[in-house]
């Protein structure tokens, strides 16, 4: 347990230990969703909004339910399956109210289910062993850094139509060398602040 | 004991996240009763929200064409949506022209139901029904067309226009599939629907209706195509057929020849080689007793050694161009292979006909009406 807080593990979440750019997480839809600025928006925003309430809700179960039963070893199989019923209300949700959204994300909606960055902060979140209020932190920071990072990419993709790049690093592998210069620029922010 | 716990734990946590899916889903994705205009109001159909507009269409008896089952792979279910519909899909780009899009108009397989909508439907399909019908002989024309009687039972009589097709419902693993074949018997006879079948290797449909025998029931819906015969009299009918495409206009020959006896009117028949050849004497003996309808059916390949044939040879294009002087006043219907469809065009076209008098079916790889489909997706 630290005292570190939750404002605190959010800038950190954002900047220091973004979950895209340090730990490589929620790599496969960051480079499918990436080429278009308005797509990367609207995923960036519903991947923060589920990796924030699905923090909330796994941590509850986790410390409400699994640790008095002593089943922290559930905790792979149970997060997955909140977070797989919450991508599907959030399915619903954007069905009913956006259905434009919803057909921009198509398949990388339901794909959020997979999203391993999702899975991680929940996972990062036990192994921290973070207090409520830190974990919501954490989650919020999480979605708001991956967000910047696929915005960040989404507009250098943008730039990059323009740019003559050589053949054998056209679309995925210049992508994968911009993602790599992009973290190493985030290591900057590093020492700013720092969680564990 | 652990293990005991974590099973019940884990199925009890599934079940509650289920049950609070399904009643999100209640409270959400439930669009109530939505009220679909058909027409500026002419017909007003409330329908449950939430499934496709396709759908909503069948159950309220108003059958859009559609050959794929809703699937969004064949495009025939195009209605205009003026209002509801929210944005076009990506799903239905590939079907629809931009000047489409302006028009409204959409897949109603893709539009979901939910909220009320405002809709344009053509009279025709309105007037489509659901048939039910008995087989009631089949005999076979060549070594894989058969001709199939079905002798209709609920509703008993088809106001049909020749040219027209219907879609019969076939069987398959997958659930039933709809396939589109042109009426063959002419217009006067509305108790029965006849079908020129050709045996597609490995085809759904047209497997299913070889395989029929006298006595099966067969349901079908039509009738669809937007063919119109000219009704002015003085004018020439020029009907072009390559293969199983001699079915429409077998019903367009026969029903003008009981409207207007005299009438001129062309047959031309294209196909391969003396076994593919049929109904030959039975045009033969009409145009006999008819001075003014001319039947002329031409073999693409060469005689086998000893085979006799009367006819004429070589493509049916090269025919139409020998046998019709131009600059008549006529109208065309081709229904063949594509590639017949386009030579024949480029001739009829030479004649001095107007695009807009040559109404083509090409075996649904790119007209519309997509009659006749069992050569190509059956």
């Amino acid at each position: 347990m630290n005292d570190t807080s939750a404002l605190v593990i959010f800038v950190a979440a954002v900047f220091t230990n973004n979950i895209l750019l340090t730990y490589f997480l929620g790599m496969c839809s960051f480079l499918a969703c990436s080429r278009e600025f308005p797509t990367a928006v609207g995923l960036g925003v519903a991947v923060t909004f589920v990796m924030t309430a699905t923090t909330v809700i796994n941590y509850l179960v986790y410390h409400y339910v699994l640790v008095p039963y002593d089943l922290g070893h559930l905790q792979f199989v149970v997060f997955i399956a909140v977070i797989a019923a919450f991508v599907q209300l959030v399915e619903m949700f954007l069905e009913r109210f956006s259905p434009r959204l919803y057909y921009a994300l198509g398949i990388f909606l339901p794909l959020i289910t997979v999203n391993c960055a999702i899975l991680g902060v929940a996972l990062f979140m036990v192994n921290f062993e973070y207090t409520f209020f830190q974990a919501v932190g954490f989650g919020a920071g999480a979605g708001v850094g991956w967000t910047l990072a696929i915005v960040l990419m989404a507009g250098l993709r943008h730039k990059m139509r323009y740019a003559n790049i050589p053949a054998p690093f056209q679309g995925v592998a210049v992508t994968m060398i911009v993602t790599g210069v992009m973290a190493l620029a985030f290591m900057g922010f590093a020492g700013m602040v720092s969680i564990q | 004991m652990i293990y005991l716990v974590s099973i019940g734990m884990f199925v009890g946590l599934l079940a509650a996240l289920a049950l609070f899916l399904i009643a999100a889903e209640r409270f959400l994705l439930n669009y109530g009763i939505c009220k679909v205009s058909v027409n500026a109001g002419e017909r007003v159909l409330e329908v449950e929200g939430g499934q496709s507009l396709l759908e909503a269409l069948n159950s309220q008896e108003i059958y859009v064409p559609s050959a794929c089952g809703g699937q969004g792979t064949c495009g025939y279910c195009k209605v205009t949506v003026l209002a509801g519909g929210g944005p076009v899909l990506p799903t239905e780009l590939p079907y629809l022209a931009r000047k489409d899009i302006r028009a409204g108009l959409r897949l109603a397989c893709q539009v979901k139901v939910r909220q009320d909508l405002d809709l344009r439907i053509p009279e025709e399909i309105l007037n489509v029904r659901l048939y039910s019908a008995t087989v009631e002989s089949t005999h076979d024309l060549t070594y894989d067309t058969k001709e199939i009687h079905l002798r209709l039972l609920e509703p008993p009589q088809i106001a049909q226009r020749p040219g027209q097709y219907v879609q019969i419902q076939a069987p398959s693993p997958a659930g039933p599939v709809w396939r589109a074949y042109s009426i063959s018997s002419p217009v006067h006879e509305p108790n029965v629907v006849e079908l020129v079948v050709r045996l597609v290797p490995g085809g759904i449909a047209s497997t299913y209706l070889h395989n029929l025998k006298a006595g099966d029931p067969v349901t079908f819906t039509g009738p669809f195509g937007e063919f119109r015969l000219s009704e002015e009299p003085e004018t020439e009918i020029v009907c072009v057929a390559g293969g199983c495409g001699l079915a429409p206009v077998k019903n367009i020959v026969e029903t003008i020849l009981v409207r207007w006896p005299d009438r001129p009117t062309w047959l031309f028949f294209g196909c391969r080689t003396t076994r593919d050849v049929f109904y030959y004497e039975k045009f033969r003996r009409l145009a006999a007793e008819h001075p003014n309808l001319r039947v002329v059916y031409a073999l693409s390949d060469e005689l086998e050694p000893g085979e006799k044939w009367d006819g004429e040879t070589g493509f049916i294009h090269l025919s139409v161009d020998r046998f019709l002087e131009p600059g008549r006043k006529r109208q065309a219907f081709l229904c063949g292979p594509p590639v017949m469809v386009e030579a024949v065009q480029r001739v009829l076209e030479d004649k001095g006909l107007a695009p807009k008098d040559i109404f083509f079916d090409d075996f649904g790889t790119g007209a519309p009406q997509g009659a006749a489909h069992a050569a190509s997706t059956a």
